[in-house]
């Protein structure tokens, strides 16, 4: 990634037509250095304020995250351009991006936060869930370009390395994990069901589902039904069981292994 | 994935005339379906329409006439919302149940009430996108009909297609008797039962229900009914959790003293359409709910099955799991 640094030198006609469509970009285009080779064109104005753009260039000055004040080149060309804020682990961020891109794209490569993985890409793995607005999704299946206004939490702001969730602290207690590519959304996922567990909500294996919704003390069966969405390859899943039964019910579970000494 | 148009709609109005006006546009809800098939490229739309902000995510109690009552499901809502919210646990427990059957948690809080219905299958066939499908290629042939069809259809297939509907909510909403409501271009709505929104696939597989382009899925319509606390949605599938069904029953039995006043019976992974047990539910009126009637009445339905080469299996499945179903419908104590 190579940084550009050269004065942008807009004209005037060009400089109106941001002011008056794009006040926010303006203030931007101004306070940074751009070539003026990457100026874009503002081609459209779709109902509903969304503004649709193309590149004079393949490259764009807008692709870039502007809380880092810095300028990266996109790897590929971008098209149909979409703005959107919203939070990530509690931060406001804002990215210009390519209709096409997911959330999960947009966390790693955009965000530099890593620890969502990529697994299968389609919604059949688990290994991209991240919590939006308190509900745990699958990243991958999810348009960036949908999240305007939203807040999510990845697995890089659920605990601190000096104070971890107590999930993350049962999942290396239980050793839940072998690779630990799930794990990232493993441990969002449980996170997020230890909320709906208190909520009430029901499962396909829960009892009587007619009954009002109080907080459900979960079976290892109800933990394995509503973990289903999160694969692990391994097989750690007696493990990561163990790991969720020990923060749910508060009752210290044996630790299956022990280093000899 | 192929460079698409993206816009938030403000309104239902706007957003309805935004894809009436482009054959290629797609209105877009929770993108778990049409996300990965644009992915697989089996989905190609220029244009979305974003509608996930338009208020249409309620679940609301209204009158059908005098006395009837129905509570009707917005088309924006969340499957995890609609599957727990208190109004649909209590009256109507079988979609609960089926809702909560499908896929994973993370994805019932993506996947909307109308996505659901208009999601399309999963027939390996026509993800492959190198392979002849009519569904995705209209003309090119159906690769699953003398392919491997382990999962495919065994009512109501043509030799053009032998895929089956994927959806769980759908199979409950069949036997409830819902009503999908849409609205189209210059805000005219209209219903549609749910029994006739999904098609056969005859010589048009390509085309899964009878929405027109351009038209929104406002909400869904479920009437009151008297067997709440006797339904039950069995699942029967190749893991535990997080598969799609090999078949699926939704059971519902109104019992008067001890004869069957109404049976509601439909079935899942057997057909390109959720499928209505008439003949089981008409055998059932006026007979005792005992484990010998609902045998007879899982022939009656199932002799009409025609498989394929690899899913004879379905109709000893189906029958056992009609069984199944209406014992636990009546034994699952709902009260």
């Amino acid at each position: 990634m190579k940084r550009r640094n050269k004065r942008i030198d807009l004209t005037k006609g060009e400089k109106e037509l941001f002011k008056e469509f794009m006040p926010e970009d303006f203030i931007e285009l101004s306070t940074y250095s751009v070539e003026r080779r990457h100026f874009l064109k503002l081609v459209g104005l779709m109902g509903g304020g969304i503004f649709t753009m193309q590149f004079l260039s393949q490259h764009s000055i807008f692709a870039q995250d502007v809380n880092e004040l810095t300028l990266y080149e996109m790897p590929t060309d971008v098209e149909n351009v979409v703005k959107v804020t919203f939070k990530v682990n509690g931060a406001q961020k804002m990215l210009v991006i390519d209709s096409r891109m997911t959330l999960l794209d947009a966390l790693r490569e955009r965000l530099k936060l890593t620890g969502s993985k990529k697994g299968c890409d389609h919604g059949q793995c688990g290994a991209c869930t991240v919590i939006v607005d308190g509900r745990r999704v699958l990243s991958c299946l999810t348009l960036a370009a949908a999240c305007d206004r939203i807040s999510v939490k990845t697995i890089e702001g659920i605990g601190r390395s000096e104070e971890l969730h107590p999930i993350q602290a049962a999942f290396i207690k239980h050793d839940g994990f072998q690779c630990g590519y799930c794990t990232p959304g493993q441990i969002c996922s449980a996170v997020a069901l230890m909320q709906e567990a208190k909520n009430g909500e029901a499962s396909y294996i829960t009892n009587n589902i007619r009954s009002k919704a109080l907080p459900i003390q979960l079976s290892d069966d109800e933990i394995r039904e509503r973990m289903s969405g999160n694969i692990c390859r391994c097989g750690a899943y007696p493990n990561i069981i163990a790991a969720i039964r020990e923060v749910h019910t508060g009752k210290d579970g044996a630790q299956p292994w022990q280093y000899s000494s | 994935m192929r460079p698409f148009k993206y816009s938030r709609a403000e309104d239902v109005h706007s957003a309805i005339q935004k894809v009436a006006a482009n054959p290629n546009a797609k209105f877009l809800a929770g993108g778990t379906n049409i996300l990965d098939l644009m992915k697989e490229d089996v989905e190609r739309p220029d244009e979305l329409i974003d509608v996930t902000r338009l208020d249409l995510a309620g679940v609301k109690m209204s009158s059908i006439g005098v006395s009837k009552k129905s509570i009707a499901i917005g088309g924006l809502g969340k499957n995890s919302d609609t599957a727990n919210h208190p109004l649909i646990r209590q009256n109507f427990p079988l979609l609960s149940q089926a809702i909560l059957s499908g896929a994973s948690a993370q994805i019932r809080n993506m996947a909307t009430n109308g996505g659901n219905l208009n999601q399309r299958t999963r027939c390996s066939y026509f993800y492959d996108v190198s392979m002849p499908c009519n569904k995705r290629e209209p003309g090119s042939g159906c690769s699953a009909l003398e392919g491997i069809n382990r999962m495919h259809a065994v009512f109501g297939w043509s030799k053009d297609c032998v895929a089956v509907h994927p959806s769980d909510m759908c199979v409950a909403l069949v036997a409830l008797d819902a009503t999908v409501r849409v609205q189209g271009i210059e805000g005219k709505e209209r219903s549609i039962p749910i029994i006739d929104y999904h098609r056969l696939p005859d010589n048009m597989p390509q085309i899964d229900n009878n929405l027109k382009q351009g038209e929104l899925i406002t909400a869904i319509d479920i009437p009151e009914n008297n067997f709440a606390g006797n339904s039950y949605y069995l699942k029967i599938r190749d893991r535990a959790s997080y598969a799609f069904a090999l078949v699926s029953v939704a059971a519902g039995l109104e019992i008067n003293g001890d004869s069957i006043q109404q049976a509601r019976i439909a079935m899942g992974g057997v057909a390109h359409k959720p499928w209505r047990a008439a003949e089981a539910e008409k055998f059932l009126v006026g007979k005792t709910p005992t484990q010998e009637n609902y045998k007879a009445a899982a022939e009656v339905e199932m002799r009409n099955a025609d498989p394929l080469e690899h899913n004879k299996f379905k109709i000893e499945l189906g029958k056992r799991a009609i069984v199944r179903a209406l014992q636990l419908a009546i034994s699952n104590n709902m009260s």
